[in-house]
């Protein structure tokens, strides 16, 4: 089959590989439909995330049609459409049974690779290193799908791929995000990143009832893709967040803030930004953590600060003392995505929302790689790619 | 030799630094008070030598308190005793009366000391599983205490999550035949005997006599607090080994013998909470721990064989 493969940082390769085959009793092999290119994909291809190998296939957003099952898969047959949650969990483990999918105690062969970085390991991702399994990604034509019978999700023929697609990943991402917020009326969320991820978690603040929402970003057009779903926007490149957030919120600061944006955060500060990026390429801090600095700082006193952008190691200057004395909560994850197939499957139902919205381009899967390089450089107003194969 | 005890010759490698740190410091800046004790205040030469030695002392102090492996540095306090002797016996043979006692009485704390950091160099110095290795691993896993107990106790299920484990034959209810990968790829086989055997609470086994890789284990089962399930803490211990046999076996363990067995137990909890262990392209070979540093691509892999 063809599958997207990462072939070194900044390097993806669109190549031949053996079809998958059934290793557990609870796979499942399908056949991929529709797949994508995640931010977080964005972190591998420039080598961000350790344990990465030459030839890895990538892509963790993705679903497709049940070719063949496992011997312990009973609820699913060929020909099923099926979406497939991003991290795969076994639904036996005690974090299982807690609805904490992303930590499933069992889905990570590798585990004891990730408890030397993290202390304890967390689930197995497809298509995201080694130290997260070693599984193969959905950028391909077929994938194995590991425990099949609790994860993915069966779609009714009736709704399209692009409107389902993104209940894999950024969508679910994006409503944890703000569920994590703990919205009640009158809530101003302020979310850093107007990338797929923060579209959604814009959009989800607003279903939970925020009363605000303000997008930081510095591409006009993603913010202008804010705008249209009703939140305010900075541009930080043009104004002082920390300055502004506190007119805009009349002293305040927002009462929760989301960080979309992750381990390669910009700054518009040449010094600040080059004083972080040194030390990423020197190796002694993994992250760069700008924007979590910036929501800590930012952030209402007793407020939340819900981290959705990916983290892989260590960051440096990490303003704790805001953080301890201003009575912050942060909370963070991978997100459960398992947890919220069901609900959100019914609200794209019942017309809610359309997860289409974000989509800019569509490709063929063997321009993957072009793919990757226009969403990596923001080209052509790249919001979100969908690759068929 | 277990771990611990190899921290502990690390640690009295250097108690033994701060010794040398103090009597350097007595011998620089008191060197008269150490000449009249050791009976040597009539020779002019050991006006010179004593605050040498100091000099000496403080040396050892430095590389044995300053280091992260103090345990090979007692050697240096090894020779600086040798040093000592030699002098002190030639200072013995030409003295009389009280101070012929009093370096007698040097000579033979000298020696003492001698005696303590020769065990010292010469255990620190070994790699802690020339001495036999003991392992030990625990973790929680949500099936009640019966059922893991039960599918332990049912001995031929080790090999599914033990990743040295070829085979192990249950002869009756307290004999068992075991098979293990060797080094070199030829097979290790011993029999071993269930020693102890409290139904949901533990079990113990060691090799029967005249098994050429002397063993025994041990696995409690607990109740995990708040419903969580079942605490499983397993202790291996692998004994002095018989010649190079044991020593190839315990390299075969890599240099992180506990991480390994720390897999066995996560693999046992995927086989108790899921069904099998749980594998994945990258790491084809689900059950060999080592494997997990020598990952694969993460890509399908051939067909024709099992992957
Ligand atoms: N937690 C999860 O489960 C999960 C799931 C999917 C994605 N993610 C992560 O979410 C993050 C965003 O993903 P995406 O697909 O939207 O990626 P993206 O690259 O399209 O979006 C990131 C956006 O952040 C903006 N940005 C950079 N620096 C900034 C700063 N200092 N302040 C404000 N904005 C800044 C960029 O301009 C960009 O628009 C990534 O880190 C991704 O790995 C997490
Ligand atoms: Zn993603
Ligand atoms: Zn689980």
């Amino acid at each position: 089959m063809r599958a997207n493969c990462w072939m070194g940082k900044n390097k993806v390769q669109v190549r031949n590989v053996p079809d998958p085959k059934i290793l557990n009793s609870r796979d499942a092999i399908i056949r991929i439909t529709s797949t994508t290119i995640c931010g977080s994909d964005l972190h591998l291809f420039n080598g961000f995330i350790p344990t990465m190998k030459k030839g890895d296939i990538m892509g963790h957003e993705f679903m497709g049609e049940v070719v063949e099952t496992g011997p312990g898969v009973t609820n699913l047959r060929p020909g099923d459409r099926i979406v497939v949650p991003f991290p795969i969990a076994c639904g036996a483990c005690n974090a299982c049974q807690h609805g904490q999918f992303s930590v499933c105690e069992n889905s990570n062969p590798n585990a004891g690779l990730a408890e030397k970085i993290m202390g304890h390991s967390p689930a197995g991702i497809f298509g995201y290193s080694h130290m997260l399994g070693g599984f193969p990604g959905g950028q391909a034509e077929y994938a194995r799908v590991p425990f099949a019978d609790v994860g993915p999700i069966k779609i009714p023929d009736d709704l399209p791929d692009e409107k389902v697609l993104f209940l894999s990943d950024v969508f679910p991402t994006g409503w944890m995000g703000a569920e994590m917020c703990e919205i009640t009326p009158g809530d101003v969320i302020a979310v850093w990143g107007a990338g797929p991820v923060g579209q959604f978690a814009i959009a989800s603040a607003f279903l939970m009832g925020a009363e605000r929402v303000i997008a930081i970003d510095r591409f006009s057009y993603r913010l202008r893709k804010a705008e249209r779903a009703g939140a305010e926007t900075l541009n930080y490149e043009d104004v002082d967040v920390l300055d502004a957030l506190r007119d805009m919120t009349a002293g305040r600061g927002p009462d929760a803030c989301i960080d979309a944006v992750g381990i390669e955060a910009h700054h518009p500060a040449p010094m600040m930004y080059g004083y972080d990026r040194a030390k990423q390429m020197a190796r002694v801090e993994t992250d760069r953590p700008f924007a979590l600095r910036e929501a800590v700082m930012a952030c209402r006193n007793g407020g939340v600060v819900s981290v959705i952008g990916v983290y892989a190691g260590m960051v440096d200057k990490f303003p704790m003392g805001s953080f301890m004395n201003r009575s912050l909560t942060m909370r963070g994850a991978q997100c459960h995505v398992q947890r919220y197939l069901r609900p959100l499957l019914d609200r794209i139902r019942a017309g809610d929302i359309d997860p289409s919205f974000v989509i800019s381009h569509r490709m063929r899967l063997d321009d993957t790689p072009r793919g990757y390089d226009m969403f990596k450089h923001k080209e052509d107003e790249c919001l979100k790619v969908v690759l068929t194969p | 030799m277990t771990e611990r005890d190899h921290h502990n010759l690390e640690g009295l490698a250097r108690g033994l630094g701060w010794a040398s740190l103090g009597l350097g410091a007595v011998q620089l800046s008191a060197p008269d008070m150490v000449r009249h004790m050791s009976g040597v205040d009539d020779s002019s030469l050991s006006r010179v030598m004593v605050p040498l030695v100091g000099v000496r002392e403080l040396f050892h102090a430095a590389v044995l308190l300053g280091s992260r492996r103090p345990g090979p540095w007692v050697w240096t306090r090894v020779a600086g005793d040798v040093m000592d002797l030699t002098s002190l016996g030639c200072a013995v043979s030409h003295r009389r009366g009280k101070r012929r006692r009093r370096t007698m009485t040097a000579t033979a704390a000298v020696a003492g000391i001698t005696a303590v950091d020769l065990y010292t160099a010469i255990r620190a110095g070994r790699r802690p599983w020339a001495y036999g290795l003991s392992l030990h691993a625990a973790i929680t896993v949500k099936r009640p205490r019966d059922e893991v107990y039960g599918f332990w106790r049912d001995l031929e299920n080790l090999p599914r999550f033990m990743i040295h484990l070829r085979s192990v034959q249950v002869i009756d209810q307290r004999r068992s035949r075991w098979i293990a990968k060797g080094p070199a790829g030829k097979d290790v086989e011993w029999d071993a005997q269930i020693v102890e055997d409290r139904p949901e609470e533990l079990i113990a086994w060691r090799s029967a006599a005249g098994a050429r890789v002397r063993n025994s284990g041990s696995v409690s089962f607990t109740d995990a607090p708040g419903g969580r399930g079942t605490e499983v803490r397993v202790e291996l211990r692998f004994d002095p080994p018989g010649g190079m046999l044991g020593a190839a076996f315990a390299r075969m363990l890599g240099e992180h013998p506990d991480q390994q067995v720390r897999d066995d137990m996560r693999r046992f909890k995927q086989v108790m909470e899921t069904g099998e262990v749980v594998r994945s392209e990258g790491s084809p070979e689900g059950v060999h721990a080592i494997r997990q540093l020598r990952q694969r691509p993460a890509q399908p892999v051939m067909s024709g064989g099992r992957p």
